[in-house]
């Protein structure tokens, strides 16, 4: 008797349990849905009104004057995003196999402490570390100001190599170690092993890590914002100024009103169609992996 | 039948860091037989195993003391090549260890990293390895599709085909058949006396009655100590060790 009685109870408090967590999941829904419908509610009117092509495609960001090109700010986010990419990818993939495969269980271990630590460095530092060493440095060595799309590519870089780095490495480190063994087991050399076995077993983490960097450059700002001088034209090399699309959006959004404010809207909704589009891809990558017969 | 010894242990010994992992162990591996290695788990046969192609190595903090022989070359003196090694002596894992490849790419592995580029020659050691590795009947028109989706059973003969593609004297086999059903168990079984004409095998096993079945001469290990090696059909029969006669009939692991 005693004992069906607090079987119930345990029931009931079962249930409040889970209806919490229902909940909690369908506020975060919720959330996440206004969010987007805000963004589009406010953003597409303008970009109907200027024209889908104009506004991705016309090179004149006169706001003041009703023009609206974000032309100038898409090429500057992708020019940006690409010198990041272009040496931290590498770099960051080359340190996580030593990380994973080489360096002793120790150094391993300590490298991904640091790792986590440049991931936790709040992004205005990084900007101003940015602007005190790396903009004068491209201003002396190189020519022109300084704040330019090498500047912003650089700081850039540094912020996603965690990003590349941890996931990279995470993907080699699951990677069985049957493979591992099987294939030293045959006389291959350890360089044999990772070259043919390892990095191809772990390619869709990789994959993602790539991918998830890249949206972690597009969507970064303050950091950006402090070293790539900022002007709205396309630049012509990359020791010119940029803006990013990010950048355009804090920048103005302090004094925008009417049109203008839609705008930046329309900004943010390119962006966030961007980025939808980059975890899209990561989910392909994921898939691909596993129809390639990794278990 | 030639009864020459392929590879034998001198008082070897393995720590890793302090813990002593094997105990003065003289075994003796004839060519052309297969050797069995029975004992509970965590008696150090499987450690005794890697030793045979220095596959502990990969483990931090193991250190050895004592000598292994291939033939007549000491494989722990400091100019031996690794590599050159256990291309000599294969190895078989207890879980199928397939490459997230094609049937194919699977057995081409070896010989590729050996230097054979050629489609043709690469051709011709992919089919003789998966028919001495029984696999071809079943798999000769699937060459191309990928490893993973074969049975366990398959995919533990795949691995044996790979290690028979980079042409091994020895073979060395770590609870090859515990993670497979019986019927594939059967034919594993099967295929390691058909193997033992051309190939040296070492295996180690929980299972008792496969070691009875498939081997010519057997160890026991316990504790890190070779208790006793015998004929298996002596020391199935007529063990000489208390120990031993206590573990085969079923008393105690």
């Amino acid at each position: 008797m005693n004992q069906t009685k607090n079987s119930g109870l345990n029931r009931r408090g079962e249930k409040l349990i889970e209806n919490a967590l229902v909940l909690c999941a369908a506020l975060f829904i919720i959330i996440i849905a206004l969010i987007t419908v805000f963004i589009f509610a406010r953003g597409l009117p303008l970009l109907l009104k200027v024209g889908i092509w104009d506004f991705l495609f016309s090179s004149d960001w006169r706001p003041t004057k009703g023009m609206f090109g974000i032309w100038p700010m898409f090429v500057g986010s992708m020019a940006v995003t690409s010198v990041s990419m272009l040496w931290a990818v590498p770099l960051g993939i080359i340190t996580a196999i030593f990380m994973a495969e080489i360096a002793p269980f120790r150094v391993g271990r300590m490298l991904g402490n640091l790792v986590e630590l440049l991931a936790g460095i709040p992004s205005v530092v990084y900007g101003f570390v940015g602007l005190i060493v790396v903009v004068p440095f491209i201003r002396d060595f190189f020519g022109g100001n300084g704040l330019s799309v090498l500047a912003g590519g650089i700081i850039l870089g540094i912020m996603i190599l965690p990003t590349v780095i941890s996931i990279s490495r995470d993907s080699i480190l699951a990677v069985p170690k049957e493979y591992k063994e099987g294939s030293l087991a045959l006389g291959a050399t350890h360089y044999q092993t990772i070259r043919r076995v390892i990095i191809p077993a772990a390619r869709s983490g990789i994959i993602t890590a790539v991918v998830l960097g890249m949206g972690r450059a597009i969507g970064e700002t303050m950091a950006v914002v402090m070293v790539t001088g900022n002007s709205t034209v396309i630049p012509s090399n990359i020791l010119a100024p940029v803006r990013t699309m990010t950048s355009n959006i804090v920048l103005e959004m302090g004094y925008a009103s009417g049109d203008h404010q839609a705008a930046l809207f329309a900004t943010g909704m390119v962006l966030f169609v961007f980025i939808v589009f980059l975890n899209l891809m990561v989910k392909f990558a994921a898939k691909a992996g596993t129809a390639n017969g990794k278990n | 039948m030639d009864n020459s010894i392929k590879m034998r242990s001198v008082d070897l010994e393995v720590f890793y860091q302090d813990f002593q992992a094997l105990h003065g162990i003289n075994l003796e591996v004839k060519e052309n037989h297969v050797t069995a290695l029975i004992g509970p788990s965590g008696c150090g046969k499987s450690t005794y195993l890697r030793t045979l192609n220095r596959l502990n190595e990969l483990i931090e903090g193991t250190s050895i003391k004592g000598q292994v022989y291939l033939d007549d070359i000491s494989i722990y003196e400091k100019d031996v090549d690794v590599v050159g090694l256990r291309k000599r002596v294969g190895m078989v894992f207890q879980k199928p260890s397939v490459f997230p490849m094609s049937i194919y790419e699977n057995v081409a592995y070896g010989p590729r990293i050996h230097g054979i580029k050629k489609k043709n020659q690469l051709d011709e050691i992919v089919e003789k390895s998966l028919r001495a590795a029984n696999l071809w009947n079943e798999m000769g028109n699937r060459l191309n599709s990928p490893a993973a989706r074969m049975s366990g059973g398959q995919q533990q003969r795949l691995v044996i085909a790979r290690v028979l593609a980079v042409d091994p004297e020895v073979i060395l086999m770590d609870e090859p058949a515990s993670a497979l059903d019986p019927i594939s168990t059967s034919k594993l079984e099967e295929l390691i006396g058909e193997l033992k004409k051309n190939y040296t095998i070492v295996i180690v096993t929980h299972n008792m009655q496969q070691a009875a079945r498939v081997s010519d001469f057997t160890g026991f290990f316990l504790n890190g100590y070779l208790i006793e090696f015998n004929r298996t059909s002596e020391l199935f029969v007529n063990p000489a060790n208390k120990k031993t006669e206590d573990y085969i009939t079923g008393r105690f692991g």
